[in-house]
């Protein structure tokens, strides 16, 4: 069968996409120049990088609507409770400190830790076996938006074409750029340094979020004694920091880390990203839609980056099944639009928040530290504004697409 | 043309808008805007009907279906998308070459013709389904139309019959609302007398021989700014379906 839509990239967001659309009948061909890393490699044999991610209820949902969360949930660490606290190295937490339980939230536990070694080869696994669904190693290096379609130039020469072209190519977009989209890029000097540590004591299924001077610190659980954290630094000190050996990192890390799960030790790659917020100022162009960090690339200080890309994919999805089933051409302005109107608010309201919340939390000023504490001592004591925060990160707020209420297309 | 009771003037108003038909943002922006409605009523009534599975490829695929006052083609290239055989008719005849050219660019196969209800009746054509969009509000004899309508169907066929109700509400907004204030439509588009309350449209679909079966609203949201289909709210925009009994 013929593919009616292109997805340039093929990672988390792009390949979802590609498997919301064939669970709705839509044919796609996903291009990415890296190739599929789990052919012939059973999900789970490989080992562990450190990468992880903080699902939230509605991304699980996503991917149990999608049948993949019944291989994944062996592998998940359920959230079962967060807290967030304002601390100054040295110092210690002070005294106000956010508790979020997810017993005060029906859906059950706020969220998962799944390790990208198990979500990427399920989604592969799943991918490979779809009909629907096929895979070039290539790049997109042109496009011409045409009438009744969209014409894409591959590197190695092949030409393509489509109803629509979806970008899911990360916070440069190239397909977005070839659009004609501009962005809003806020460099925010700073960089996160991720890994994973083993430490002596369990969790119990407790996130933790430091709010320090220098950047937010997440202590995120995952499965046995071993918790996946983001230590946000500013930037000179992060490049040091990635330049130093394991003793030395980990000499960094133990300060700001804290005693609380005794000793720890480095149990997984280290990674280094800088971190900066980058909006389109456009979700679609003609015959063109962005996707995730290609539409909103947000800091990652509460760990939506990817949530939100999903529910990018769970919006396009349902936007594009309806105008399939009423006939309408799917890459029409007017269809294109329709996911615009519904992502474009929540994702750049998403951004600004993060973007203000850590301008606020990453500050050293007396004043500001005094209205944070206040602030989140008021959030803590009141129940509904903390189940409207808790909401929120568990995305379950406002009109959601049937994949992420957990339901099929 | 043969026997018309197309109202000269109104085809006179239609084929000087025809030209941007197929621009979202353009002329025809309101009933682009009101199209996935329109499309997503039509495609439950008939799915309905022939017992078709929408979430199949092609699910209309062996119908024949006709789209009176065509235009651009809007509602006749979704329905050839989903696999009906469609004819599209139109009575300004600037209409049909537009339509043409767009389908031909999207790979559609549709026989655009510049005729009317009455001349297709005459010949003996008939169909599965008759689409009869925001069309009886413009005729000089509805019940006429109506009747050539009931002819052009097969017994079983369904007909989608949808038009503007009269009443104050609908005055203010499909005439000073659309018309003078937000200029959707040219001024002169709509005339109020034409307007047809839903029981006078029931009434003279059944003095035609054909049996309603349903009715629901368009209902536009000014906060959201879309329209959707209502079970309650026939104030303004409605739709109906109605039956050839076989």
């Amino acid at each position: 069968m013929e593919h009616r839509v292109i997805i340039a990239g093929g990672g988390l967001g792009g390949m979802t996409l590609a498997l919301a659309l064939a669970s709705a009948g839509i044919a796609s061909i996903l291009v990415d120049p890296a190739p599929a890393t789990a052919s012939g490699n059973a999900s789970g044999r490989a080992p562990f990088d450190g990468r992880s991610y903080a699902l939230s209820a509605a991304s699980v949902n996503l991917l149990r609507a999608l049948s993949l969360w019944e291989g994944l949930a062996e592998t998940a660490q359920p959230i079962l409770q967060i807290k967030v606290s304002d601390g100054r190295a040295g110092e210690g937490p002070s005294p106000f400190v956010m508790e979020f339980d997810h017993a005060e939230l029906e859906e059950g536990p706020m969220g998962h830790m799944v390790e990208d070694r198990h979500l990427r080869p399920a989604l592969e696994a799943a991918l490979a076996r779809m009909p629907l669904c096929s895979r070039v190693e290539d790049s997109v290096t042109g496009q011409r938006a045409l009438g009744d379609g969209i014409e894409v130039g591959l590197a190695g020469g092949a030409r393509l074409r489509a109803a629509l072209l979806v970008g899911s190519d990360g916070r440069q977009s190239p397909t977005g750029r070839r659009a004609g989209i501009t962005r809003l890029v806020r460099d925010y000097g700073q960089g996160a340094l991720v890994t994973s540590v083993e430490h002596a004591r369990p969790h119990e299924g407790i996130a933790h979020q430091f709010f320090t001077p220098e950047g937010p610190l997440a202590i995120l659980p995952l499965r046995g004694n071993r918790s996946s954290i983001v230590w946000t630094e500013r930037a000179a000190r992060a490049e040091t920091l990635m330049a130093a050996d394991d003793a030395q990192y980990l000499a960094a890390l133990e300060p700001r880390f804290g005693d609380f799960l005794g000793g720890i030790s480095l149990a997984g790659a280290r990674f280094g990203y800088p971190l900066g917020m980058s909006l389109a100022r456009s979700f679609v162009a003609p015959r063109v839609a962005l996707l995730g960090d290609a539409a909103h690339a947000v800091h990652p200080i509460a760990g939506q980056g990817l949530n939100a890309g999903l529910k990018d994919v769970a919006a396009l999805a349902q936007v594009l099944r309806d105008a399939a089933r009423r006939g309408e051409d799917i890459g029409r302005a007017d269809v294109l639009d329709r996911y615009q109107q519904w992502r474009r608010f929540d994702a750049t309201a998403l951004a600004l928040a993060t973007d203000g919340f850590n301008r606020l939390f990453s500050n050293d000023n007396a004043f500001l530290r005094l209205g944070r504490d206040l602030g989140m001592g008021i959030v803590g004591a009141v129940p509904a504004l903390r189940r409207g925060a808790m909401r929120e990160a568990a995305g379950l707020t406002g009109a959601r697409p049937l994949l992420l209420r957990g339901l099929p297309l | 043309m043969t026997a018309s009771t197309i109202d000269p003037r109104e085809i006179d108003k239609f084929s000087a808008m025809a030209a941007e038909w197929w621009d979202p943002n353009g002329k025809f922006k309101p009933l682009h805007m009101l199209n996935p409605c329109r499309l997503d009523y039509i495609c439950a009534q008939i799915a309905a009907e022939f017992d078709r599975d929408l979430s199949a490829p092609a699910p209309f695929a062996g119908l024949r279906l006709l789209d009176i006052g065509c235009g651009g083609g809007l509602l006749s290239e979704p329905m050839a998308r989903l696999g009906a055989e469609v004819v599209g008719a139109d009575a300004a005849e600037r209409n049909i070459p537009v339509a043409q050219v767009h389908a031909r660019e999207q790979g559609l196969d549709i026989d655009y013709r510049f005729t009317t209800a009455e001349a297709m009746a005459e010949k003996g054509e008939r169909f599965d389904v008759v689409l009869n969009m925001e069309v009886v509000e413009h005729v000089a004899d509805p019940l006429a139309y109506l009747s050539a309508c009931h002819d052009l169907l097969r017994p079983g066929g369904l007909m989608v019959c949808s038009t503007i109700n009269r009443n104050p509400k609908s005055f203010a907004m499909a005439i000073v609302g659309a018309e003078w204030v937000m200029r959707w439509l040219p001024k002169g588009t709509h005339e109020f007398a034409k307007f047809i309350t839903p029981d006078e449209l029931f009434g003279l679909l059944r003095r035609a021989g054909l049996e309603p079966v349903d009715r629901k609203g368009f209902v536009f949201n000014p906060v959201r700014w879309s329209w959707s289909l209502s079970d309650r709210d026939l104030s303004v925009n409605y739709v109906t379906s109605s039956l050839r009994p076989a």
